[in-house]
Formats: structure tokens, sequence, C-alpha cells
């Protein structure tokens, strides 16, 4: 997937995730950004009012009182037509919920950067991905990066998709693991990214001369509007959002390709792969767990083992095919979340359970709730929590009802 | 015919009457005016219009005599509450429609 065929001008640089994020935002020309600062998202935002500041942004940095009000100020800017950004974490992004359906709803290009962390009670300031798993059915498309160089380059593209779909994007990376870790990135010129991104054109027109209404309240049924057109009700605006979504899969990738002709970095897939060719193991991650499993993987490997990991890069619209396509043929598939839907499993356990669903060839699936709360999660326990179903697998039972937990009770 | 036609990707229109649809069918109990007790009915001339001022609905025209659109009057009395002169009454829609039928 990183192939060095760089044919533009970039310089390395070492970054941390945050420092990544903001120069991207500085380099898709950002017009407007509201923020709220948290833990571990506040260097995102101090990063880009210093840019503002300097006048290397040309943008309108608005401090607001609270993220509620911060993703408020970046839809109202969105409908006027300006390319927008902000960025949270946990409680924050809990605090912009009713927002974030609102952006998905009045199908604004919103993109969001989330630095994962964990949820209270108790509190922690430290990584998993609860935050925006609990975001998933707010509408919005979710991309996961794994390094901080995916951090970049995902909230680029991030312009691209919410601008082509019109469908607000959240890109995510994992709080302290990518976004407090420098490691070397490629920050593209502003001209190449200027050839990548064109401007912003919004399907929401205020004019004063020709005054319109946006989002009021809409009845069940559709009606007729007053120029006598029927326009839809509240269901078919439903509808319309969920086709895009569905049909976003093929942006993204047509999206990702062209990034990487350009920049030589290319995203043509919506999940990638580590040693999966021969695997009848595969471990499944998201995020910066999924590079931790590329690890264990190879030591998986060593011991004989033919162990492979799938990475998902977007959550959302969840990648059925691709997944059922790259798991169907598998002996075992082992689901590595840092999240959990309390009562169940985690989230992407039950996605990829979904995705297998009615395949004559299924895998024994199993799933461990990792990483809560900033639990270190070691190579060498994914690797063993592999080994584990490796040698007690002659059951046949291929679903399991709850989850198994890495942790010390 | 679906309601693609209207190249919507969200909710909008353009500002008009009824933009929510006729709300009138909300209502349960209708104002009636009796214009010998309304203030500018009966001195003739524009006057009082509390009704006018207090309706969130915007029904009620500023003439004489007064005029309510009852394709949008949800009925919720706020008129008969506030008249000086106790000229408008609150009516259900359901007492009318067995007079009606009886």
């Amino acid at each position: 997937m990183m192939s060095k065929k760089t044919k533009t001008r970039a310089s390395a640089q070492m970054l941390d995730g945050n420092h990544a994020a903001a120069e991207a935002v500085r380099l898709s020309r950002a017009q407007v950004i509201a923020a709220y600062p948290i833990t571990p998202q506040s260097p995102v935002t101090e990063k880009l009012s210093e840019f503002v500041e300097r006048g290397e942004l040309d943008a309108q940095y608005v401090a607001v009182e609270s993220e509620h009000s911060a993703l408020a100020v970046c839809t109202s800017a969105s409908m006027v037509g300006a390319r927008v950004f902000t960025a949270t974490s946990a409680h924050g992004l809990a605090y912009m919920h009713e927002m974030l359906h609102w952006a998905a709803g009045a199908r604004l290009p919103v993109v969001l950067a989330c630095v994962n962390r964990a949820m209270g009670a108790p509190w922690s300031v430290l990584n998993d991905q609860q935050d925006s798993i609990s975001q998933r059915d707010t509408g919005w498309i979710q991309i996961y990066a794994r390094n901080n160089q995916e951090v970049l380059d995902s909230i680029v593209q991030a312009y691209r998709i919410a601008e082509s779909v019109y469908v607000p994007v959240m890109v995510c990376y994992d709080g302290y693991v990518l976004s407090h870790t420098e490691m070397p990135v490629d920050v593209p010129t502003q001209k190449d990214v200027d050839r990548f991104l064109p401007a912003y054109e919004p399907h929401t027109i205020l004019d004063p001369a020709n005054p319109r209404n946006y989002n009021l309240v809409t009845l069940a049924n559709p009606r007729v509007n007053a120029e006598g057109v029927l326009c839809h009700g509240y269901m078919e605006l439903r509808y319309l959002l969920q086709e895009a979504l569905q049909n976003s899969r093929e942006i993204i990738i047509n999206v990702g390709q062209e990034f990487g002709e350009l920049f030589g970095r290319s995203y043509d897939n919506m999940v990638w792969e580590h040693r999966l060719d021969d695997a009848d193991v595969v471990m499944v991650a998201m995020g910066s767990l999924a590079m931790e499993a590329t690890v264990a993987a190879d030591m998986l490997r060593e011991a004989g083992h033919k162990a492979g990991v799938l990475g998902l890069r977007v959550f959302r619209p969840f990648p059925k095919t691709d997944v059922a396509k790259a798991l169907e043929k598998r002996r075992l598939v082992v689901v590595f979340d840092k999240n959990i839907s309390y009562g169940s499993e985690g989230a992407t356990c039950s996605e990829i359970k979904s995705a297998l669903y009615g395949k004559s060839t299924g895998p024994v699936i199993r799933n461990y709730i990792v990483g809560l709360g900033g639990r270190d999660v070691k190579a060498r326990e994914m690797a063993d929590a592999v080994s584990k179903w490796l040698l007690s697998m002659k059951d046949g039972d291929l679903n399991q009802e709850y989850p198994e937990w890495i942790c010390a009770i | 015919m679906g309601t693609r036609d209207c190249q919507h990707i969200c909710d909008e229109s353009s500002p008009a009457i009824g933009e929510a649809g006729k709300t009138g069918d909300w209502r349960d109990a209708f104002p009636s005016i009796d214009n010998e007790k309304c203030i500018p009915a009966r001195q003739n001339k524009p006057a009082c219009f509390l009704c006018w001022l207090y309706c969130p609905e915007a029904v009620v025209s500023k003439t004489v005599p007064i005029q309510i659109d009852m394709e949008y009057c949800k009925g919720c009395g706020i008129c008969a509450e506030i008249c000086p002169a106790h000229a408008i009454t609150m009516i259900s829609e359901e007492s009318l429609s067995t007079t009606e039928k009886g």
C-alpha cells in the first residue's frame, strides 16, 4: 500500500498525530475552524490557531464555549459555503452528539478529527475507541488512521470524499499512541494539495435575493411545496443519507487511488492487509491497534502459524463485501476491539459476523476486548490470545456469545 | 412517482404559507368569535388586536372584523385567553360534528 513512487516534492518531518492533523487542515485550506480544547486533542487546535494568527492559514478561528457550539458553528459555516474543520475527543464528542446528527441530516461536508479517548466514568484521558464507536449511528463516514502519515493523508482525502457525497467525515486516530507520538510524515506541498482538492461547492445556497428554508419541521409524509413540486418527507431524506453512505465506497476508493497517483501513497481499499495471502488465521483490528497486530502476526508466523492481519480503515460505511471476501475462507478470525457494546460484544466483531452471515465457508470467530482506558496492548498478548484458540478449536463452535477480555480479572 | 424529482438532498423549501403542511387538522377545539363583544368589530375601527399580537401561528388578521385562517389555526386557545372582551370561545371540534350529525 505504501508504494515509494513519490512524484511530488514533499518534505519529511517528524510530526506527532495532532501536528499532522493540523498540517492537513492547513493544506486543505479550511476556511472556518471552531473547536474547544480537550485532552488529547488540544494541540490540534493550538497549532491551527497559530497558523491563523501567523497568517499561514486564511481562516476564521472561532473560539467557542463548548463542543456543541463548535459543531454548531461548523454546520452553520458549512451551510453558507465555507470549508470547515473541528476536532475533539471523548466527552467533547459526546457533547457534540446532537450536532453530529444535524450535520449528517443536513448533508454538510464537515470534517472532524476525533482523537480517540476513553469515556468516563471513571475519568480517563487515555486511549480507546469507545468515543467514536458510540457515535456510529449518527450518519458520519468514519475513517481510522493507523499512523501519523495516515492522519494527514486521511484528512486531506476526507474533504474530497465529504464534498463529493455531501456526508460529514470523522477521521479517528488513537490518543497518545498517535496524537502525542512523533514519527516521520511526508508533508505535501500546497501546490499539490490544491491540485488534488478543488474548492468546496455547497448544495445549500443562502442568498437574500432567493430566500430558502433549510431543515424545518418536516412531516412524516411527502408533501407538495409552494412551487407545486412533490418534496421528500422525513423518511425519504433518511433513505437518501443511507444511500449516500452505501454509494460512498466507490468514491472513497477512487479518491484514495487518485491520492496515490499524485502523492505516491495509495489508499485504494476500504481495508488493508498484512501477510494475508496464505493466512488461515486472521487478526482483525482498527487504527494503531492493527499495527500492533502485525507484530503479533509476525510472531505467530515465527511459531509456524499462517497468521495475517486485516486492518479496517473505514468503519462507516462498513465494507461488508471487502471483509467477507477477505475472511470467508479462513479457519480462524480473531477480532480485537478497543470498544464494547455493553451486553453484547466489540462493535467491529458484530460487523464482521454480520458481513460473514450466510457464507458456507465461514471461519470460527473470536472476539477480544483490549486496551480500554489506555491499557497497553502488547503484541505478545495478542499472539497468545490467538494461540489459545488455535489449540482448542476442535469443538466446531463457530460463534461465541460474549467476548473475552485481556485484563486482570 | 417518487420524490427524487425535487432533487433535494436535505430538507429545503422557499418561504411560503403552510410550509409545514396544513396544521389546521391538528386542532381539537376552534375559536368562535362573537362580534357583538369583539372591540374592533363593536367600534368599527382598528383597535385592541391582542389576539393578532399573541397568536403564535400568525393566523389572526389585523382587520375589522378580525378573521382567523382555520386551515392553519391549531386551536391552542391563546386568543380566547387573552381577549379582554371575552369575545372568543373555544368550541370542541367533536361537539360540532356531533351537533352537525344530530
